[in-house]
């Protein structure tokens, strides 16, 4: 069998390539650990590693940019996100998938689903006007339009895994005097748990590297409501030049999910594959 | 309680929300779009006058055709190097996961703040290997230029995203049995002629998918393009998204650019549509 021998000519193809991909993250680290009479332009002053590293370049950022204040907005908002995205559309499609031969639930699938089209730049002028109507221009209303806009995707995702759920497992839970409620909860709930895991990863990352929507609805708030990606964007246009500390910055904002996708990468990267492929 | 009630319970209140945050503004930005709304004070109904406009504006067609091209392009980049990538990671090379850890990373970072490590590598690292090496073309940045930075997009957003297409063309062939290779192989049939009757058309389905998500997603390009040119120079890579954003919210043309986000709503989903139907009409079952 030739099946099982090792092909080194890819092998060695596939780690060159691999260098494209590290070249710039390498760059993003070494700068961020750089003093700025370091960085010149001649080609070697790229790639040298620094000789005295720089932490203090962190220390300077952490306080420029307020991170510990933005990085708890976005884990504020990226949590709260999952689990409303994960609780809610889970229930509802429970109640859809059980209950397809109902031209009802039938239309609210499809209704729900075909959204999927919009794009969100269609939404967003009216949407800013409607939130800050409602006064929902902050934290709450973010979280509620994640809400909204995960709910096509997960509740494909949902409705397509519970179609595997037989319903004999309902019928049995009836008999014994249980409600839809309670079945949910104890049998289905804890059922759904490889679809919670996507669900829950691919809004994690939409929320958490968002920028657009936290732009457009937080950005009446001032300081207190800033995430991540909007502190980059402020802090880009008050201290540009200084590559070391804006790099740092970068850095720092990026370390949470790059420790999180070090001990979760197989769950993410399944996470992501199930919610295309499905 | 009956169990059609818990089941309505379930249901409603949901689909209450979704309608007045999704569709709601989906109606409201179609009424404003026939407005001369700037966002703020008295507006009046115009008719159609928006749209008419739309077609004769320099800066809406402008943005239309570079969102275009650099979707178009970034499509069949990420698309090519995404199966070549699969093919090789998917064959017997050694540290198989260990790379497709590595392949995927970018994909978690976000758009934002890789736009602002390429803009260095574009602004300052890139002429120094063309100035290096003597080659003019790269000598100064390739995205101060307003006929070259587009591509300096393309490249950002491929580098980011091709982590995408790859896992995808990877579950795909992953579907494929393998005995299916070796009857080919008996028959004597070379590689290339066994990808393109064997490989690829199985692959269809995964083909599909890439191409709609990679295209929708690209068509929306927004935050590599605020830390990479802001638009500019001179409007060149301004995108449809952005131009919607800047002139809709602090622009005055609130009215005006709800009629370009209808005109942009009604070209993804056709184009979604579109590639839905002629894609799966060429799928082969197994």
């Amino acid at each position: 069998m030739t099946a099982h021998k090792t092909n080194w000519l890819t092998t060695i193809l596939v780690t060159v390539l691999s260098v494209l991909i590290l070249i710039p993250l390498y760059m993003a680290i070494i700068i961020s650990l750089k003093k700025p009479s370091e960085m010149g332009t001649n080609l070697a002053n790229f790639f040298r590693f620094p000789k005295i590293l720089q932490f203090a370049n962190f220390i300077d950022a952490i306080t420029t940019t307020n991170f510990f204040q933005t990085a708890f907005n976005s884990l504020v908002i990226t949590v709260c996100s999952v689990v409303v995205v994960v609780l809610l559309t889970s229930i509802i499609s429970y109640a859809i998938a059980r209950n397809m031969n109902k031209r009802f639930y039938r239309w609210t699938y499809y209704y729900l689903v075909s959204a999927m089209f919009v794009p969100f730049s269609m939404l967003m002028l009216p949407l800013v006007k409607q939130l800050s109507f409602l006064r929902i221009d902050n934290k709450f209303g973010l979280v509620l339009m994640y809400l909204v806009f995960q709910m096509s995707m997960s509740v494909l995702l949902y409705v397509g895994y519970l179609k595997n759920i037989t319903v004999s497992l309902d019928e049995a839970a009836y008999l014994d005097g249980a409600n839809s409620w309670q079945i949910f909860w104890k049998i289905i709930f804890p059922l759904l748990k490889p679809m919670h895991a996507t669900v829950a990863i691919l809004t994690a990352l939409a929320s958490w590297n968002d920028l657009l929507l936290p732009l457009v609805v937080l950005s009446g708030n001032g300081n207190s409501a800033v995430t991540l990606p909007m502190a980059q964007l402020v802090f880009q246009s008050q201290f540009g030049t200084n590559y070391n500390l804006a790099f740092a910055s970068y850095m720092l904002a990026s370390l949470p999910v790059l420790v999180f996708y070090l001990f979760a990468q197989k769950q993410i990267i399944s996470g992501v594959v199930n919610g295309a492929v499905k | 309680m009956s169990r059609k009630k818990i089941f309505l319970l379930m249901t409603v209140p949901l689909v209450v929300i979704f309608f007045l945050f999704d569709t709601v503004p989906l109606l409201t930005g179609f009424v404003y779009s026939l407005t001369n709304s700037k966002g703020f004070g008295t507006f009046r109904f115009i008719g159609l006058s928006n749209y008419f406009r739309l077609f004769t504006d320099g800066s809406v067609l402008s943005s239309y055709w570079f969102t275009f091209k650099f979707a178009v392009v970034t499509t069949v980049v990420v698309n090519v190097i995404g199966i070549l990538l699969a093919l090789a990671l998917n064959s017997n090379v050694k540290f198989k996961t260990f790379f497709r850890g590595i392949y995927f990373l970018p994909y978690v970072l976000g758009g934002l703040i890789v736009g602002y490590i390429f803009n260095y590598i574009f602004t300052f690292m890139l002429p120094s290997v063309g100035k290096a090496l003597g080659w003019v073309f790269l000598s100064s940045s390739i995205l101060g230029n307003a006929n070259t930075a587009w591509t300096g997009i393309v490249i950002t957003v491929a580098w980011q995203s091709v982590a995408f297409n790859i896992l995808i063309y990877i579950s795909g062939l992953q579907t494929i049995p393998t005995d299916i290779y070796e009857a080919a192989k008996m028959d004597g049939s070379s590689s290339w002629n066994t990808f393109w009757t064997i490989t690829f058309p199985l692959l269809a389905p995964f083909f599909t998918i890439n191409l709609v998500v990679s295209m929708r997603n690209f068509l929306m390009v927004f935050d590599q393009i605020m830390s990479l040119t802001g638009g500019g120079p001179a409007s060149s890579t301004t995108s449809i998204s952005m131009l919607i954003y800047q002139n809709g919210l602090s622009g005055n043309q609130f009215g005006y650019q709800s009629a370009n986000s209808v005109i942009y709503f009604i070209i993804i989903v056709a184009i979604s549509v579109f590639q839905l139907k002629v894609l799966n009409k060429r799928e082969v079952q197994l």
